[in-house]
């Protein structure tokens, strides 16, 4: 650096004040209940998937549990279909379909996961609810924790958290449900003799939801959370937001309802704050758009009601864009998002071709571990290997095993397996061939174990035959 | 580990544990925080905006420390200290076993009292056998059994030993020693290849027939005692069937007489020490049902 691009230190220094702590403690955040129109869509959308998640355990399918991911058979069931460990890249692929979809909807409308379908806020507003229930309105609330210790607050504090820890046992016992059998499951764990791993993996998600629901809240997503730290990478200026029309709104100001607005200089924004109230976050939307900010439309459905009842338009904090707030309109069809959903519709239809393609046959070949190849006393070649033939299939087959790739090479050893379905049958031979046919002194042999009722049902095992150099 | 450097990981331990306990609580509160909420750090005209964390989040700074200190008094991982509960990955290892011994263990238990031949084509026996053979046997004999140079086929019915089950019980027991002398200071050379063309004419093979009868003459002398005067072995010695066309050290003129020429001494070692009662009827009793494919 030469010296007349030196900076004035003095500039730089801190400016004087007081010390601060690095850690905050956390102010408690009382939501004030509203109703409204998204919060009858959030009741909608809310509903059939949380009865999913319930009930979804307790379905039977051909006598075992639908969806069942057990864990130490290592084999998963989704309704009529058996997934083994090799399937796992289909898994892999399917989470990034979905954290595509997840980008891909970001983009067009904002948070919505965040606001309506996310478990920490489905939970939370659940929790909410019950609270509410049981120790009244938001005022209530704050009196009641100002208030010291009396029979009445212990009653009801004590109800709220046996309430809490009620529905997120349900919830803790449900998920195990899913890696567990949950008809096994529940009579053991009311009878204490459930497994130790099963009965303290239940405790963790009942105190894993009672702390995320009941006490976490809203740091999950403000300090935790990943998603709400990269929206910004997925936001452009047509991305659903919701946010507050300063425009419209300043000059905010108290009135009464009777005085045209227009007298006083003022916006439409009546300064209730009744939009901080109601914010699960406990953000002050009127500062604009917050990375804090779930998108849960609380605001909007209580600024709406102020709205009408000062028989202003509707829309004052509404769901809308950067471009439509700065005066121009959404545009809904725009590069980003085309190129989203081509990406997206593309995975997809691969993901379905490898879905619908796949065989529940899984044949490996394993080579001798210590002989390369052994030579007969007539001079052929012989190779010895291990097979494993999965037939992850419901029902039992016949295979027979076969091979390709080497003129004139046969198997020594029996060819034909029946392998029970969901079973795995471990199979030894070896093959001889003829050194004539061999040019290499490694050649591609594939083993091939085809269904003897159902041909369609076959499955290759690429592998190597040696011979001395 | 030498008591230096068991020192000096508990020296570095306990230095770097007071080194981060001391950056937390030195760094906790921070200088300062102008009005507008920064902590009044500018930096080319970017200011730091104070984002403070939740207290909490500084709770659990604190319980990963008394718990890194509660693991390492607990567990082994300080230096040489062995730890309160004297936790060893060997002692884990032998505990799983042990588990699966004791979940096993009825089951084979029912087995071993039951005779060889009576489980041989179990299903179970089969699969336990399998897994036993591919552990044990199979680095000599081959993952399907059919044997290879020097090391006999157990899937056919030529028997060195004898394949009934008590015989092939015994030899897993004990093990095997083949005694097959050198016989090159004692047989000439001539000789030596007069009994190769001896053998080969016996295994049907095309031979020399004036060697073939001097060879007759020696094989008579010094082979027949424990090979049989027809060439059919004898399981009672471990001396095999010379007549059948199957050689364990290869079956080419060469080969042969170089065989009678060196001796052979193959080894089955003895799995009594290595493997359990119960393991070793299971594995006989696998070893047995191949002969019978």
């Amino acid at each position: 650096m030469s010296a007349n691009e030196q900076v004035d230190l003095q500039e730089l220094a801190p400016a004087e004040v007081g010390e601060i702590d690095l850690y905050q403690h956390r102010e408690k955040i009382y939501t004030r209940k509203i109703e409204g129109f998204f919060q009858r869509v959030r009741l909608f959308s809310g509903w059939p998937l949380l009865l999913g998640y319930f009930l979804l355990p307790w379905l039977q399918w051909d006598g075992r549990q639908a969806v069942l991911f057990d864990l130490p058979a290592r084999k998963f069931y989704i309704l009529g279909l058996t997934f083994w460990p090799q399937d796992f890249p289909m898994l892999a692929f399917l989470l990034i379909i979905s954290a595509f979809a997840l980008f891909t909807v970001t983009n067009l409308f904002g948070r919505i996961w965040c606001g309506y379908t996310c478990p920490q806020t489905v939970w939370t507003s659940i929790f909410m609810w019950l609270e509410q229930r049981i120790e009244g309105s938001r005022n209530q609330r704050i009196k009641l924790d100002k208030a010291p210790w009396s029979a009445k607050k212990i009653v009801s504090k004590g109800l709220k958290h046996c309430s809490w820890l009620f529905v997120a046992l349900v919830t803790g016992i449900t998920f195990i449900g899913y890696f567990t059998p949950i008809r096994q499951l529940l009579p053991e764990l009311f009878t204490l003799s459930a497994g130790m791993w099963a009965g303290s993996w239940t405790v963790f998600f009942t105190l894993a939801t009672y702390i995320n629901a009941g006490w976490m809240r809203e740091q999950v997503c403000v300090y935790m959370c990943p998603y709400a730290r990269f929206q910004s990478v997925m936001f452009d200026q047509d991305t659903l937001i919701v946010s507050y029309d300063s425009g419209r709104g300043e000059p905010r100001g108290s009135r009464k309802r009777d005085i045209a607005h227009n007298e006083l200089q003022v916006g439409d924004c009546i300064d209730c704050e009744l939009c901080v109230q109601v914010c699960p976050t406990g953000i002050d939307i009127r500062h604009g758009l917050q990375y804090e900010c779930i998108g849960c439309a609380l605001c909007v459905d209580a600024c709406d009601s102020v709205m009408d009842k000062m028989q202003y338009p509707r829309g004052l904090i509404r769901y809308t864009s950067e471009h439509e707030l700065s005066g121009g309109t959404t545009r809904w069809l725009r590069p980003r998002v085309l190129g989203y959903c081509t990406v997206l519709i593309a995975m997809i239809l691969v993901f379905g071709l490898y879905f619908f393609g796949r065989v529940p046959v899984e044949l490996t070949a394993l080579r001798d571990r210590t002989e390369l190849y052994i030579v007969t006393d007539s001079g052929d070649i012989e190779n010895i290997y291990t097979l494993h033939l999965a037939n992850k299939d419901n029902a039992a087959h016949q295979f027979t095993i076969s091979i390709d790739g080497i003129a004139g090479a046969e198997i020594i050893g029996a060819t034909q397996y029946e392998v029970d379905g969901g079973e795995m049958r471990t199979i030894t031979l070896r093959v001889i061939a003829n050194p004539g046919e061999l040019s290499k002194t490694s050649t591609e042999l594939d083993f091939i174990a085809t269904a003897a009722a159902n041909p369609s049902l076959k499955a290759k095992a690429e592998s190597r035959f040696m011979k001395p150099l | 580990m030498a008591s230096f450097w068991s020192y000096w990981i508990i020296v570095l331990f306990v230095i770097t544990l007071v080194l981060i306990t001391w950056v937390l609580l030195a760094n906790r509160k921070t200088g300062s925080q102008t009005p507008d909420k920064t902590t009044g750090h500018v930096a080319d005209g970017i200011e730091e905006y104070d984002n403070p964390l939740p207290a909490w989040w500084f709770y659990m700074f604190i319980i990963t420390i008394v718990w890194g200190v509660g693991y390492l008094i607990i567990y082994p991982g300080l230096g040489n200290f062995p730890g309160l509960i004297g936790w060893t990955q060997v002692g884990q290892y032998d505990n799983r076993v042990a588990e699966a011994d004791a979940r096993y263990q009825d089951l084979r238990s029912r087995y071993l009292a039951l005779p060889v031949e009576d489980i041989a084509q179990d299903p179970a026996v089969r699969k336990m056998g399998m897994r036993l053979f591919a552990n044990e046997c199979a680095q000599c004999h081959g993952d399907d059994a059919r044997g290879r140079y020097g090391f006999p086929n157990l899937t056919d019915n030529d028997w060195i030993y004898g394949g009934d089950a008590d015989t092939i019980k015994a030899t897993l027991i004990n093990g095997r020693i083949a005694a097959m002398p050198a016989w090159a200071g004692i047989i000439n050379d001539q000789g030596i290849a007069d009994v190769t063309q001896f053998l080969l004419h016996l295994n049907g093979n095309t031979a020399d027939p004036a060697q073939v009868a001097a060879g007759e003459e020696v094989y008579q002398t010094y082979c027949a005692a424990c090979h049989g005067t027809e060439g059919e072995g004898n399981q009672a010695l471990g001396s095999p069937n010379l007549a059948n066309g199957i050689w364990l050290y290869g079956g080419s003129e060469a080969q042969i007489a170089h065989s009678i020429r060196a001796g052979r001494n193959g080894v089955m070692p003895a799995f009594q020490d290595t493997l359990s009662d119960d393991k070793i009827h299971i594995l006989s009793a696998y070893v047995y049902g191949l002969s019978d494919q």
